[in-house]
Formats: C-alpha cells, sequence, structure tokens
C-alpha cells in the first residue's frame, strides 16, 4: 500500500499519484509506484514539450525514421543510412563531473548501436559556468576527461562540438552528447516486441544499485542539499560497453532480433515498457532471472536502478542458443528474463508472487500537460558603442574564452581512431568519411548561441538551426536533418515554458524552409538552482552529406600567392548581442541579430554551388566575433597573413566583430574571383571582395590608419587560453 | 608477408591495423581472436591499439596473460617479428618482450594529435633511407610516458634499440618536444634480439593527407620490405 507522501517521494504530485490510482483500479504498491514515477518523469514522458515538440517537421523523402526511436535515422545513399541522436546529461555531470559526461557518451552511444548502427563519431556541447566560479575549472576538467574516457576506450572519435562559459550556466552546467551511426539500410533494429511467446532477453552488464530513480533526478530542479544526490549519478564500463557494442553488432548480422532498446533512463522499466507498449503487447518478467550484482535486492530497485551497459531484446523463438553464445564469446550476461504476452499489461514476477502489474498503455503515453505559457518579448534595443581600438579588441577577443582554441579540449579526445576523420575538430564541422566509400563523407555539427536565445528563444532557436546549416555548407555538405537537445529551467514557471514554445517555434520555422527535419531530439527541463534558471539552450546538431570529398571545403589555405577575401552575404555590422558587445562594451542586453532564412538558404546553396564548381577550396562561416575572428581563424590554421579594406560607410568595429547572419568568407584564387562573382550577381547574392591573404600580420586598411598584428602573436593568444587557466 | 593481427577484448585499432596493411602490400592479415592458443605459418604478428581489457588494473597487463600471448612469446623468441603499436607495446612490456614500462602522461592527460619523430638507428624496422628523417605520426594514449632504470636505458642506448624519438619538427629532440614525459623521448623500442618492436605512435592512422598525413606508408614499407 502505497501513500500520497511516498508518491510525492518519487516525484509524482498529488494529482498524478490519483491518476495512478484511477488506471491501476487500486492503489499501486511500492513497485508500481515506482515505475509510474519513473516513466512519468519528465526525462521519460516530454509530458510538458510533447504537446509542442509535436509542431516540429519531421518528414521528408530522405527520412527512414523520425522522432519515437532510439534515434532518428535518414538516408545517405548507396544502401546506407546515418543514425543519430542528441542527448542531456546535465544534473549528473554536474553532481560527479566524470562519471556524468562519461555516462552521458555512454549513453548516446547506446541509442545508436541499439538500432544496428556502428557508431562513427561523437560530439558534444559543453556549457559551463563563469570561469571564475570556483567550480567551474573542476567540472570542465572532469567532464572533459569523462568524455575522453569513455569515447576513447571505445574506439569511436570524438570530432567536434562546442564548449562556451557563461555566469548563467555557475549552478546547472550541460553536457549534451551526440553520436552518429552508419547502417545498412535494410539492417535497422527498431524497439519492438513483436508477437506473443517471444522471448524477452536481457544482456550486458548487471544490474546493481546505482543510478536508482537517476532519470527523476534529472526531472527536478537543484537545491542546496543536491551534492548528497551523487549515488544517484551511474558508473561507467566504457570496456562492458566495448564488448556490448561488438556482440551486439554481432548477433544482429544473424537473422535473430525481433526488437531491441537500450537500457538507458529508468532502465529496465522504460526499456520493457516502451517496447512491449509499442505493438500494443504485454510482457512478463521474472525478476529472479535478472543478473544482479548485488544480493538482496528488491523489484523496485531491479525495475529502477541505471547500472549502464545493458541492453533488453526480443528473440525469435528459437534463436536463444545461437544469440548466448555470442555473448558467452564476449564474457557478457545474458538471461531470458520473460516473454512478451498479450495481456498489455507489464507483470512482473519474483519468488513466484506477482509483485506488479499495471497496464502499459497509461504507462507509456499517460501524461501529456498543457502548462501555461508567457512569451515575454523584449523589444528594447540598446546602442553598442563602438569607439575601441579594433585592434586592441582583436586581441582581446581571440584569446576569449568562448572564441580561443579549443584544442586543449579535443587533444584529450581521440579524434582519429577509425581511420576515416577527415575534418578535423576546431573547424565548422566535424568530417568522417563513409567507411568503404571512395569519396563520400558525413558532415557533423553542433550549435546553439544561448545569449541569442535569452534575448529572444524564438530567434535564437532560429539562429542555432541557421548556423549548423551554414556550419554544413561551409565544409561543403548538403544539409539533410537535425536532432534537437533542448536545455530549459521549470517549465511550471511560464515564462520558461514561453522560452520553450518559442524556441520550438523558431527550430520549426527554420527547419522547414532549410529542409532539414527533426529526426530525433531530448528534452533537459529543470535546469534551475534555488529558483534559477539556466540561460534557454536549444542545442541543435545537425548532418549533412558530402557527395564528393574532392569538393569537400576546408578553412586552410594551401596556396598562398594571389587569395582573394570575399564576403557572402549581407554585412550590416549588428552589435547588439555580439561578443564584441559583451567582452569590451561590457553590454549584454539588447536584440540578436535578425535571421533571414530565405538568404541562409540561398547563400548556402550557392557556397553548395561554388564548390561543386570547383571554384572554390576554402570557406568559413562567419558566426560569433564577426568577420575578423573568422579571418584571424583562417590565417592562423593557415599560418598567413591577411590585408582588408573597411568599406566607407561602416564603422570599423561594427565591420570587423558584428554578427550579421547568413554570411560566409570565401578565400578565391585571384583567377576565379571575376567568375564568382558573376555568379554571385547572377544568382542576386550579396557579395564583396574585401581584400587579399598575403603577409604575416593581420592588417586593416582604413583612412591612412593601417594597424596591424602579427599572425604569430594572435596564434599564441588563441591558443593559450586553456593552458594559462589550468596554470593560474 | 603473412601478418596476423591479435585481436583482444578492447582492442580498437585492429581494423585501422588492418586496412592499412591491407592497403601498402596488398595482402589481408589474418585476425587471431586472443582465445586461440596457435599461431601458424605466420611472419609478422601485429599487437593493435586500443583499450585491451579496459586497460584495467595497468594498461596491457590483462592482455599480457591471454592464453595466445604465450605462442606470441614463443615465437618472438623463436625471431618472428612482432610490432605493438600504442597499447600493444604496453602488453609487449608487460609480457617482458620489452623492457621498462609506460607511465601515466607526464601532463596526466590523455593526448591526441600528431607528433614528430625521428629515428637515428638503422634496424629491421627502420631502413636506412628513414634514417634521420623528421616523420609525422599521430599519437593517442594516456599511458605512453616510457620508463626504464638507468641500466635498460644504457642498453638501449648502447645497443642501438631505441627505434623512434620525439622531436621537433626539425628533428630536434628536446624537453619541449617531449610530449608525454618519457625517459629520452623515447617513442618506441626494439628487443636485443631486433625482431620485437614497440612503439606509442599509429602508424596505421597516417596513410593519406586526408588524413593529417601519409608518413605511415614508409614506415610500413620501411620493414616490410627486409621482413619479405
Amino acid at each position: 500500500m502505497t501513500t500520497v507522501e511516498q508518491a510525492i517521494e518519487l516525484g509524482l504530485s498529488k494529482d498524478e499519484y490519483q491518476l495512478t490510482i484511477k488506471y491501476m483500479e487500486r492503489i499501486p504498491n511500492i513497485t508500481e509506484l515506482g515505475i509510474f514515477s519513473a516513466m512519468w518523469n519528465e526525462h521519460c514522458s516530454y509530458k510538458s514539450s510533447k504537446k509542442w515538440l509535436k509542431t516540429l517537421p519531421t518528414k521528408a523523402p530522405w527520412v527512414i525514421q523520425g522522432p519515437g526511436e532510439n534515434a532518428g535515422v535518414i538516408d545517405i545513399g548507396n544502401g546506407l543510412a546515418a543514425v543519430f541522436k542528441m542527448e542531456s546529461h546535465n544534473h549528473p555531470s554536474f553532481i560527479e563531473p566524470y562519471q556524468g559526461a562519461a555516462t552521458g557518451v555512454g549513453g548516446i552511444m547506446r541509442d545508436i548501436f541499439t538500432m544496428g548502427a556502428r557508431p562513427v563519431a561523437n560530439l558534444n556541447c559543453l556549457r559551463f559556468g563563469s570561469p571564475s566560479h570556483p567550480k567551474t575549472k573542476h567540472l570542465l576538467s572532469g567532464v572533459v576527461a569523462g568524455i575522453g574516457g569513455y569515447g576513447n576506450c571505445m574506439g569511436v572519435p570524438t570530432i567536434g562540438g562546442e564548449c562556451t562559459f557563461d555566469k548563467g550556466y555557475n549552478e546547472n552546467i550541460l553536457v549534451n552528447a551526440m553520436t552518429v551511426g552508419i547502417v545498412n539500410k535494410n539492417k535497422i533494429f527498431y524497439a519492438k516486441a513483436g508477437s506473443p511467446g517471444s522471448p524477452v532477453v536481457y544482456v550486458g552488464a548487471k544490474t546493481g544499485r546505482d543510478g536508482i530513480h537517476g532519470a527523476s533526478m534529472a526531472s527536478a530542479a537543484f537545491d542546496a542539499n543536491s551534492e548528497n544526490k551523487r549515488p544517484t549519478v551511474q558508473v561507467g564500463d566504457p570496456f562492458t560497453e566495448k564488448l556490448l557494442l561488438e556482440a551486439c553488432l554481432e548477433l544482429m548480422a544473424i537473422d535473430c532480433i525481433i526488437g531491441i532498446q537500450d537500457m538507458g533512463a529508468a532502465g529496465l522499466t522504460s526499456s520493457s515498457v516502451e517496447m512491449a507498449a509499442k505493438d500494443n503487447n504485454g510482457i512478463e518478467i521474472n525478476l529472479d532471472k535478472v543478473p544482479v550484482r548485488e544480493m538482496k535486492m528488491t523489484p523496485f530497485e531491479i525495475m529502477l536502478s541505471e547500472s549502464q551497459e545493458r541492453m533488453l531484446m526480443v528473440l525469435k523463438p528459437g534463436s536463444e542458443k545461437k544469440a548466448e553464445d555470442i555473448f558467452i564469446k564476449w564474457e557478457l550476461d545474458f538471461s531470458i528474463i520473460g516473454k512478451v504476452t498479450d495481456t498489455k499489461n507489464i507483470v512482473l514476477t519474483a519468488n513466484n508472487t506477482i509483485v506488479a502489474d499495471i497496464p502499459l498503455e497509461p504507462l507509456a503515453n499517460g501524461l501529456i500537460y498543457d502548462r501555461p505559457y508567457e512569451k515575454k518579448i523584449n523589444n528594447e534595443t540598446v546602442k553598442i558603442p563602438n569607439n575601441s581600438n579594433w585592434d586592441e579588441s582583436l586581441e582581446i577577443l581571440i584569446s576569449n574564452h568562448d572564441l580561443c582554441s579549443k584544442n586543449w579540449i579535443w587533444e584529450q579526445y581521440d579524434h582519429m581512431v577509425m581511420g576515416d576523420t577527415i575534418g578535423m575538430p576546431g573547424s565548422e564541422a566535424g568530417i568522417v568519411r563513409i567507411h568503404g566509400s571512395e569519396n563520400q563523407a558525413l558532415a557533423i555539427t553542433t550549435d546553439c548561441t544561448p545569449r541569442y536565445c535569452e534575448a529572444n528563444a524564438q530567434l535564437g532557436g532560429m539562429q542555432a538551426v541557421a548556423e549548423c546549416y551554414r556550419n554544413l555548407c561551409s565544409v561543403g555538405a548538403l544539409p539533410l536533418a537535425i536532432t534537437d537537445c533542448l536545455n530549459f529551467g521549470n517549465p511550471e514557471n511560464s515564462v520558461v515554458m514561453g522560452q520553450i514554445v518559442s524556441a520550438i517555434d523558431g527550430i520549426s520555422a527554420a527547419c522547414k524552409t532549410l529542409s532539414m527535419p527533426v529526426v530525433a531530439g531530448n528534452v533537459s527541463l529543470y535546469n534551475e538552482t534555488e529558483g534559477k534558471s539556466i540561460p534557454p539552450t536549444p542545442q541543435i546538431g545537425a548532418v549533412g552529406l558530402i557527395k564528393n570529398t574532392d569538393y569537400q571545403l576546408t578553412n586552410i589555405i594551401s596556396k598562398y600567392n594571389n587569395q582573394d577575401i570575399i564576403i557572402i552575404g549581407k554585412t550590416i555590422g549588428h552589435l547588439e548581442c555580439s561578443i564584441y558587445a559583451r567582452e569590451i562594451e561590457r553590454i549584454d542586453n539588447g536584440q540578436p541579430p535578425s535571421v533571414d532564412l530565405d538568404q541562409e538558404l540561398n547563400n548556402g546553396k550557392f557556397i553548395l554551388h561554388l564548390a561543386a564548381k570547383e571554384l572554390i577550396s576554402v570557406c568559413k562561416d562567419i558566426s560569433d566575433g564577426g568577420l575578423a575572428i573568422a579571418l584571424a581563424k583562417i590565417c592562423i590554421m593557415s599560418k598567413i597573413g591577411c590585408i582588408i579594406k573597411k568599406p566607407k560607410m561602416i564603422n570599423t568595429n561594427a565591420w570587423l566583430y558584428g554578427e550579421d547572419q547568413a554570411r560566409y568568407i570565401i578565400i578565391s584564387e585571384r583567377n576565379k574571383t571575376d567568375i564568382i562573382m558573376k555568379e554571385a550577381n547572377k544568382k542576386n547574392i550579396p557579395s564583396s571582395i574585401i581584400g587579399q591573404m598575403e603577409g604575416k600580420s593581420f592588417k586593416v586598411e582604413y583612412n591612412n590608419d593601417n594597424k596591424e598584428i602579427s599572425i604569430e602573436k594572435l596564434s599564441n593568444l588563441g591558443n593559450n587560453w586553456f593552458v594559462n587557466y589550468f596554470s593560474k | 608477408m603473412k601478418p596476423n593481427i591479435i585481436v583482444f577484448p578492447g582492442s580498437n585499432c585492429d581494423r585501422d591495423v588492418y586496412i592499412a596493411i591491407k592497403s601498402v602490400i596488398g595482402t589481408s592479415p589474418k585476425m587471431i581472436w586472443h582465445k586461440e592458443t596457435s599461431l601458424e605459418n605466420t611472419n609478422l604478428i601485429i599487437l593493435p591499439g586500443g583499450f585491451s581489457h579496459g586497460d584495467y588494473l595497468r594498461s596491457g597487463s590483462i592482455a599480457s596473460r591471454a592464453p595466445i600471448m604465450k605462442e606470441v612469446i614463443k615465437k618472438a623468441k623463436n625471431g618472428t617479428a612482432v610490432l605493438g603499436i600504442c597499447n600493444g607495446f604496453q602488453i609487449l612490456t608487460e609480457c617482458g618482450l620489452l623492457p621498462g614500462s609506460l607511465m601515466r602522461n607526464s601532463k596526466m592527460q590523455f593526448i591526441c594529435k600528431y607528433s614528430y619523430l625521428v629515428s637515428t638507428n638503422e634496424s629491421k624496422w627502420v631502413n636506412k633511407k628513414q634514417v634521420g628523417k623528421v616523420i609525422s605520426l599521430p599519437v593517442a594514449h594516456h599511458d605512453g610516458n616510457y620508463y626504464a632504470n638507468n641500466k635498460i636505458i644504457e642498453n638501449l642506448v648502447k645497443d642501438n634499440r631505441i627505434a623512434y624519438q620525439y622531436c621537433s619538427d626539425e628533428g630536434v629532440i628536446d624537453d619541449k618536444s617531449n610530449i608525454n614525459g618519457s625517459i629520452n623521448n623515447i617513442a618506441g623500442i626494439i628487443n636485443d634480439q631486433g625482431n620485437v618492436l614497440g612503439m606509442m605512435p599509429h602508424p596505421e592512422r597516417a596513410l593519406e593527407k586526408k588524413l593529417g598525413g601519409k608518413d605511415g606508408i614508409n614506415f610500413f614499407k620501411s620493414f616490410f620490405e627486409k621482413l619479405g
């Protein structure tokens, strides 16, 4: 017998407790209540966001599987498909950075190989608090080590991501991990249960008492006692997962599996419920058969444990032996723990007694909220003074923690294993060649600009998708689809709920215009500590296809003479909400740059057109820090200087550091410049030649004032932030 | 050439080295599971990189006791060429085929990047053309900090058994170019018979300009020619 107090302790509301009684037609016992709370928390049920997620565009001719599976799947040609998703592990990473981040990486990789795909690339988006906050160093070093510790051991390259710092994350960091895998199009596996009578099999690591109720922890706000939640953080074992990966792929190669689901958030509970509910079946599990690593685990503990590296599958009857042999070879547990039934209920037994019996439908789909929301739009604009010396500003900005080189981070990740990484971390998008193909590759990127989202969530959502689109075009990849990872505060706060609704609106609009459907996603709410929410952070991960790697674009020039610098896209000089405004003028309010989706689409297509015609090989999109930072990075990577000439009608700092969207820098060989400009003119694409690559300095010419900074100096400033930070 | 690649649970560069060897010499190596107990008809045994047994206990230590290792040791003592890359090098020191040990990197962090290397000695593994030439190969390890006592180091130097050393792009072997704190910048060593090479850098990752470099090709060719 349970009470409303117990329900509340498990994270359910009073009303939700009443609902469980209604669905059960009796008072649930503690195991049943635990199962309800695990399925109905925000992390597993999407109860606050579902209504709005349904409005996202999810279809396109190349989409094989949209949201609702372990990961999204898109067709990439030649009989292959890309499988990908991004997921958050924010709460655990704040409590225990190494294990929190490591198990985040482990979890998302499992989502990918559950579907039959071999993971080929990992990315991660990290948002830390202010660098001067006392916890930041510890969190940063722990998270990076944890991501490396897991991904490196698995032998999957970590090829990109983002890392920025803002005081808004001081007490609530974000760790979002993305994995991309590749699978044969007709060998994709889904989370389904098939027909009654089929055996339900548990494989992988044993179940322990770690991470019990982790998904509920991830669905609650933090308070002063959050450190006490450390025991709810799971502990990762990447070695076991590597074995699990190889064993699963070996089994998938022979025809044994009906359905498979990894045990992630809410462990055995969510995997069994989701699989059985999908085909409108029932499921019966004998908990005595579950491999456990501790004595006397209760049914509640077994069902709610989030021990890592476990999978649940339904096998074709008669193939048990073949499957077991493979798992014995890989020294993993294999246990037939139950069967698919036609009862439409989940029935658990232990010691020959029924310990839980719950109808599946309300468990899987029982809750959806239409929470009140308030779209708070601030139209206030601010004037950003712009009289600083451009050269001093460039030195400050290139060494800023958000704009500097992140090699300190990605050199701790094995980004080359598997031998197909042809676009290194540190550029617009990571690129992995499609293994075995002559010249095709996947380009993968992640993006979000939280300061834009904070000013205007709708525009911020749109911008995040647009920047991903730009990142992919700038390496010569055709953008195909996205996964989102929506990190917000408490949805019970109508302003936060308004941010969620607005951001989804913005993402939706951008995805439609740019033809990048949302095929997978994750929502992380309650990112709030002591009542203070994080900046809205609708993180986007995007995948594009490079059809011929000969036309891949880079941001390193290989020829040094007669190289013109051309800007594609319109420059107005928007400084509000820019990094320049924040770091140089110390102003962080105002309006973010506007996003013109049609321009994004046209300018991106134009870049791909130039690449396909072999008119360019060097391109970089312009984003944080504006034109100057983008160009300085090309100079640093290529070890060559530039001379650029400021147009008359614009202020120097606005020109150099404005963050107008839909822009790219391309470097053109002089004999091709004319053709490019004519093509741009013909297609109505704004374009201007601003200077040449030459010399050893970054030089801006205007009003006879020809200041310059050596590239070597910029390079040192850009490369040393992390080393200096950790030596302090 | 009849290469065999030993696959341990947790090996993750086995496929990469398979592809590298196949592309350089056109022969497909045979993959050998760690539970096998015999090796037939091979003249090159490769212990690949990765995290055998999760690097638990110590990197390479559990793998060094795998059933196949008795056979690998026997073959090595009879003169068969054995190449250990990264985790393979760690396994070779753990099983005693090579002296010394590989400790945690001096900065205590995993490190993955291209490193410059130079070989000052001609050997079964390094032909004359390669001696003194600066090459660039990636490293990816947490435990690559080579340590051995003075006596061992003296012998390695005296017998010209240091195969590769970390250096600058101009070939200067100094503290600045020592990426992981190894004694004498050691990146790879050879056993006293000369037929066993262990090295931390990954030649199999450097076969194409697109991947960041192609010095791995000459590395493999250099000893394939000698092994025949």
